[in-house]
């Protein structure tokens, strides 16, 4: 008699379970979306331990994280694109802006940024938002910046009587000969494979690289040879060893032997500096903004930002997300499991960030950081570009020779840029 | 008549996938690159050009590509009879009557080809390090200065050359040995009994023995590393300088990673054109000599 009772309760909670679960199924159908999300490398794993508590907010609304990694991600989006397949929601490396623009693949955020009061432009520094207009629109929000600034070595700097680190080109050229003098055998690491130095000391000119509309390539201006002939220099003057940094095996271990003493990079090295650089060394390192030709100079404006693609049905949905991701207390949260740099001024207030003295010179730095022409061609010219340098460093070719060809080479990349924007003008 | 017919249907099957999936982008490649197919035309095709053979001209006008394939031409020609030189000698040494451990030495001869690539490029990048490698120890020790294997334009092509050789003779050598293994004995015996010394039975009986095996190989290994990639794209990602890139490279970087897919399918058809007018004097010269 017990075990009939038993089983007859069993079924009829059984029973009722499953009607609840048929009435849930059916209310989630009409109002459950599912956001689908696309995060690059590290911040893919990352974002999901913030997505709880938005889910918790926006009851209906499923976020689903795809991680997808950096070096294939230019790829999949092209071909995502080519398929119809793109997701809602994308965080985008910012000088892939310009390309995923032209394919008019983008969502125009301009209305939902007026209308919003979590992002606010004049909070964000303005180099890094503008990494997000292109031709007038704007088509992605700021989610973390990336900049180049100085590494440097404190005792090595004042053993060659050095206080304070240099904040000008001739400063800076002082302080690498004495330093080459106290030790080495070098001053300065720039891998000869990496873009970015380059970049920063073109962006400190005044004349642009590229013309007005991105037509016409400039390097041989005066400014861009001036910032290839001071690269140039560090490499002719012994400061600086022609190596990729695939030559240098360890960075963190060379730095530590005083191998060299300054080194350009960016804000995840801050982490790196501290895990890896020997107990011994941890108080004899500091970072400083970029020296210029005059004074403080500017630096690239890279980082990622989040973007909605047109063919998102959940649109609304989407930019909740965006506005939650930008909130100053969530940003706060995002730099503390990813150390990825706030690209808007509020959430440095926070003590973790005022408080970290190694971040301070990102801190500055970001109110100088330039953006790269915004043309979908660039990564390729900046491309040539760093293997114009690589002529000259390795190679001895001459500077005005050298960007002369690179003007060649770089115009005929945007032939197709210009045929395109003259049968824009006459249809 | 009827068998014809039954014929048809038998290989019908295999013609229709070998029809959609090879011939089919094979001609939609040859299509391609007669266009200026690239970032622009995937969002919107009123921005393709047809550009008849102006890919070609510009292809044949730009030095990366010239370099990319002097490169290439670098590689097969200094690759392809190494490798096949290693092989032979490795299959000559393993059939050696007085070798031991054949077994052993055959797995390990062999090894490299079953390895990863990618676990491979690791290992030896670490072993050519300039400052801490094993080889510029090894060097240091008998009184060489180190050398910048991976950085130094003239070494990277030579260290890709050694990496690649090392790699794939182990499969030349089974080859080389179970053709080895098939020779005769008495072709051996018959030619000591005519006072034939060791080097000239390698020279007159087992080469000519070998030499259908050693056509087949050539052309193969020739076709194969005309393909040069994954060696570059692990070890130095084309440069110091570009002087690793190889044309198959070459195309990579200009259909995915720069999207011009009409440029990389005009490389492609060079490419294909290259090799097949290579295999073809091959193949020719390697039957004018069983003529002979």
């Amino acid at each position: 008699m017990l075990p009939m009772v038993r089983l007859r309760e069993t079924l009829r909670v059984f029973l009722g379970a499953f009607v609840l679960l048929l009435g849930a199924c059916s209310s989630a159908t009409s109002e459950q979306q599912t956001i689908r999300f696309w995060a690059m490398g590290r911040e893919g794993e990352v974002v999901a331990q913030l997505l709880p508590e938005f889910e918790r907010n926006n009851p209906g609304v499923h976020v689903q994280v795809q991680q997808i990694p950096w070096t294939a991600a230019h790829e999949k989006l092209l071909t995502a694109f080519a398929a119809g397949a793109l997701p809602d929601l994308c965080q985008l490396g910012n000088t892939w802006v310009p390309e995923l623009a032209a394919l008019d693949a983008l969502t125009d955020l301009e209305a939902h940024v007026a209308a919003s009061r979590v992002v606010d432009p004049k909070d964000y520094f303005p180099g890094i938002w503008d990494t997000n207009v292109v031709e007038g629109r704007l088509r992605g929000i700021p989610w973390y910046v990336d900049t180049r600034v100085l590494f440097y070595r404190t005792d090595l700097l004042r053993k060659a009587g050095f206080g304070k680190p240099p904040s000008s080109w001739e400063e800076w050229e002082r302080a690498l000969a004495a330093v080459k003098k106290v030790a080495g055998p070098y001053a300065i690491l720039l891998p000869l494979n990496e873009f970015e130095p380059l970049l920063a000391l073109g962006l400190q000119q005044q004349e642009p690289m590229l013309s007005e509309d991105g037509r016409r390539a400039k390097f041989s201006s005066p400014g861009f040879r001036r910032a290839l002939d001071f690269y140039a220099r560090m490499f002719r003057n012994g400061w600086a060893p022609a190596m990729s940094d695939a030559a240098i095996s360890n960075v963190w271990t060379e730095f530590g032997r005083g191998y060299f003493s300054f080194y350009m990079s960016g804000p995840w090295n801050i982490e790196e500096f501290k895990r890896r650089l020997p107990p011994e060394h941890q108080r004899d390192w500091m970072t400083a903004p970029l020296p210029g030709p005059n004074g403080p100079g500017a630096s690239t404006a890279g980082g990622s930002s989040l973007v909605i693609f047109r063919s998102s049905q959940h649109a609304q949905a989407a930019w909740r997300l965006i506005e939650y991701l930008s909130e100053p207390a969530v940003q706060v949260r995002f730099h503390a499991l990813s150390a990825n740099l706030p690209p808007r001024r509020t959430p440095w207030r926070d003590e973790q960030l005022a408080g970290d003295i190694y971040a301070k010179a990102f801190r500055e730095q970001l109110e100088r950081v330039r953006p790269a022409p915004k043309i979908p061609e660039w990564e390729r010219i900046v491309t040539e570009m760093q293997l114009t340098a690589e002529q000259v460093v390795v190679g001895g070719a001459d500077i005005e020779e050298a960007t002369r060809a690179l003007d060649r080479r770089v115009d005929a990349i945007l032939e197709k840029r210009r045929w395109m924007l003259d049968r824009k003008k006459s249809p | 008549m009827r068998l014809q017919i039954a014929a048809w249907g038998f290989i019908a099957p295999a013609l229709l996938v070998i029809g959609v999936f090879f011939f089919l982008p094979v001609l939609a490649g040859v299509a391609l690159s007669l266009t200026d197919f690239d970032i622009y035309a995937l969002a919107d095709l009123h921005n393709l050009r047809f550009v008849g053979l102006d890919n070609y001209l510009h292809l044949l006008r730009t030095p990366l590509f010239w370099q990319a394939l002097g490169n290439t031409l670098y590689f097969v020609a200094v690759g392809v009879p190494l490798s096949i030189g290693l092989s032979l000698g490795a299959a000559l040494l393993l059939h050696a009557k007085v070798a031991r451990f054949k077994p052993f030495f055959r797995t390990a001869l062999f090894a490299p080809v079953v390895t990863t690539l990618v676990a491979v490029a690791v290992v030896w990048r670490y072993l050519f390090q300039t400052r801490y490698g094993m080889v510029n120890y090894a060097l240091g020790q008998i009184g060489i200065n180190p050398l910048d294997w991976l950085g130094d334009p003239h070494l990277a092509m030579p260290t890709i050359i050694l990496l690649a050789v090392w790699k794939n003779f182990g499969y030349n050598m089974m080859i080389f040995l179970a053709n080895l293994q098939a020779v005769p004995e008495e072709v051996y015996e018959a030619a000591r009994i005519d006072g034939a010394t060791t080097f000239q039975q390698l020279l007159y009986v087992t080469l000519p023995m070998l030499k259908p095996t050693l056509i087949l190989v050539g052309i193969l290994t020739t076709a194969g590393y005309f393909q040069l990639f994954a060696e570059p794209y692990v070890m130095t990602q084309g440069g110091p300088l570009r002087s690793t890139v190889s044309v198959l490279y070459f195309m990579y970087e200009e259909g995915f990673k720069w999207w011009n897919l009409g440029t990389a399918s005009t490389a492609a058809v060079l490419l294909f054109g290259l090799m097949l007018a290579v295999t073809w004097v091959l193949m020719r010269a390697s039957k004018r000599g069983v003529d002979a």
